[in-house]
């Protein structure tokens, strides 16, 4: 019935070729972003590694929508949760930012399993309800409780982690760093969704009828898929607090959430390297289109609007078709 | 508890106006499962246009009005329907329930780059006088608001069932096959839900804004009680929509003057859950078959 046709069955043609090229491409990339930001200086390696965490964000929610095909609308909150767990703990408590990191995480994950249980009990677009109230709510905490979170002044000077002893302070070192942990947990998403796990999260979205008659118990299934994604929400922020050293309320709004659900939908959504489309097309992109300022958000949208009508399964969706044709083509000549 | 009347009063008057953003997004759900993330967005932007169309052409403020609702109607009634919902609705529901957050996104900074990002002020249709009711002093505005608001959806009501247009609307609301065998001109009907959607819109601007000023960023709570509204009261019914309108309004205003300010959004969330966690199906609505 709901179950949205977000995906091509392309992927489900010949899987084991495809995803052995994915993990061929995922540490490709991190090989070339490690050494990419040689001789670009402060700033554009500070936009690179921005660019790697907010793909870790919309990567947990690509985990939602595009695999489990459920709404969430607090992707942003989660990631400020992260964040400020991380930013609490590092500088009120002098946690380590490994434990800080970890906690987040599973703070994230408690919470997301909280928030959809009674939301999934339902139909499916309850969750989206649930998760926009939510994501009003820590909005609210983060910007009221002053003791906590620094109100509007949010908190500064969060420090960057060491590595085994290597001090991480600077621009280079510290992207790096990012790039290692990004691959960590792009490696561990595709494992999950290359295991049977992962299987039955796209066969709820293809066909949750089906896949309940099958035995999958889809709630449940559901409702892991949306944990774990939440707290990829809450691993992209506890990155995120030491990369920027600053955090108040205003990047973890409920008009982010709604933006990083739309750089799901523009990368793709349910493919491997969407997100990190969709983040380069809001995140990468407005840094170098600064001249458009603010516009550049209704271009954003705008455009997303148009890729929904012409082709729901964004750039990826898009790359793969121009692909497939290529392919005809050639196969046609020869 | 004359400070309390007052306070109810109050509730009742915004709840009414939630109602009718409620309302809206339960007709156009209805009739054409389209989930719009946009409808605070859809409240927020005719008092925009309004007074937008005064500022560009120097309009007065009548003038203003009429250019500003027809250019709504016709661009969020009508090309809502034909240039979003109709290409959209075939790749399911939850594309265009994303793309309707697209349609969000671009409406509210469109309203904060093409008109202000700054509150404007928005003339207010009636005197806004205190009257005294049983000790209490009540805003002129909001007894005005509360009656406006009822007559709306009163006329609504006679429409959708006493009128042969309205019975047609509903038929195509409830099984769109069957109404089109009976003749029923679907498309037709469903395009009407949209401008109706369009038009309870309109009624709410013009209520709302001279109280919480014409702003670009107002669609995000105004959406986020009607969702909730809507829920609350029942997703498949009219009347549930009213009811939980009335409900939020009133919680949020008793919240806000006994509980805390700075947590009075907190209430209606509290009220979201406690509601699918006990009665998921709203307040007023029936159970849905799940049919294979």
């Amino acid at each position: 019935m709901s179950a949205p046709a977000v995906q091509s069955s392309a992927t489900q043609r010949r899987p084991a070729r495809r995803i052995d090229a994915a993990l061929i491409g995922l540490i490709l990339g991190a090989v070339i972003l490690w050494f990419a930001p040689v001789g670009m200086g402060r700033y554009g390696t500070y936009v690179l590694s921005l660019w790697l965490v907010m793909s870790i964000g919309v990567m947990g929610l690509n985990l939602t929508l595009g695999y489990a095909g459920q709404t969430s609308l607090a992707q942003a909150a989660f990631m400020g949760l992260g964040a400020y767990t991380t930013a609490i703990l590092t500088t009120k408590y002098g946690v380590s930012w490994y434990a800080a990191f970890a906690l987040s995480g599973l703070l994230t994950f408690a919470v997301g399993l909280l928030l959809g249980f009674p939301a999934l009990r339902v139909r499916t677009h309850y969750l989206a309800f649930v998760t926009l109230a939510f994501s009003t709510l820590i909005w609210l905490v983060l910007r009221n409780e002053q003791w906590l979170t620094g109100g509007v002044f949010g908190i500064s000077n969060i420090n960057r982690p060491d590595f085994l002893g290597i001090k991480l302070f600077g621009a280079l070192e510290f992207h790096r760093f990012v790039v290692v942990v990004t691959l960590i947990l792009s490696l561990k998403l595709w494992w999950l969704v290359r295991s049977p796990w992962g299987r039955a999260f796209t066969a709820l979205r293809e066909n949750p009828v089906r896949a309940a008659s099958l035995g999958i118990d889809t709630r449940a299934y559901t409702l892991l898929a949306f944990a774990i994604g939440s707290a990829y929400g809450g691993f992209a922020g506890a990155l995120y607090a030491p990369l920027v050293e600053f955090i108040d309320p205003s990047p973890f709004s409920l008009s982010q959430s709604l933006f990083l659900l739309l750089m799901v939908v523009a990368g793709g959504a349910g493919y491997l390297f969407g997100p990190f489309v969709g983040a380069l097309l809001g995140v990468v992109l407005p840094e170098w289109l600064r001249f458009a300022g603010s516009l550049y958000l209704i271009l954003f949208a705008a455009i997303v609007l148009a890729l929904l009508v012409i082709c729901p399964q964004g750039v990826s969706g898009l790359i793969e078709r121009g692909w497939n044709a290529l392919r005809r083509k050639t196969g046609g000549a020869r | 508890m004359a400070e309390f009347i007052a306070y109810l009063i109050a509730g009742i008057a915004t709840g009414a106006i939630y109602a009718l953003a409620a309302i809206g997004f339960t007709l156009v759900w209805q009739t054409s499962q389209t989930i719009n993330f946009a409808q605070g967005e859809f409240v927020m932007l005719p008092a925009v246009l309004i007074l937008l169309a005064v500022k560009l052409f120097g309009l007065p403020l009548w003038a203003g009005g009429v250019l500003g609702i027809a250019a709504f109607l016709l661009i969020f009634g009508a090309g809502f329907k034909l240039v979003v919902v109709d290409p959209m609705i075939k790749h399911g529901v939850l594309p265009l329930a994303i793309a309707t957050m697209a349609l969000s996104i671009v409406m509210k900074e469109g309203a904060k780059d093409g008109f202000s990002a700054e509150a404007q002020s928005f003339p207010s249709l009636v005197p806004t006088d205190m009257v005294n009711l049983l000790g209490a002093s009540i805003s002129l505005q909001h007894l005005a608001i509360i009656v406006v608001a009822f007559a709306a959806i009163g006329l609504l009501q006679w429409f959708v069932g006493g009128t042969r247009l309205g019975r047609q609307m509903q038929a195509t609301a409830q099984n769109p096959t069957v109404a089109r065998i009976l003749g029923i001109p679907v498309e037709r009907m469903v395009l009407l839900t949209f401008l109706l959607n369009a038009a309870l819109a309109v009624v709410a601007s013009l209520l709302i804004s001279p109280i919480y000023l014409a702003k670009f960023s107002n669609g995000e709570t105004i959406g986020l009680f009607a969702f909730i509204a809507a829920i609350v009261g029942g997703f498949n019914q009219v009347r549930g929509a009213l009811v939980g309108g009335i409900l939020i309004g009133v919680a949020d205003s008793l919240a806000a003057a006994y509980i805390s300010t700075q947590y009075r959004l907190a209430v209606p969330l509290v009220l979201l859950v406690a509601i699918i966690l006990v009665k998921p199906e709203g307040l007023m609505g029936r159970k849905e078959e799940r049919r294979v």
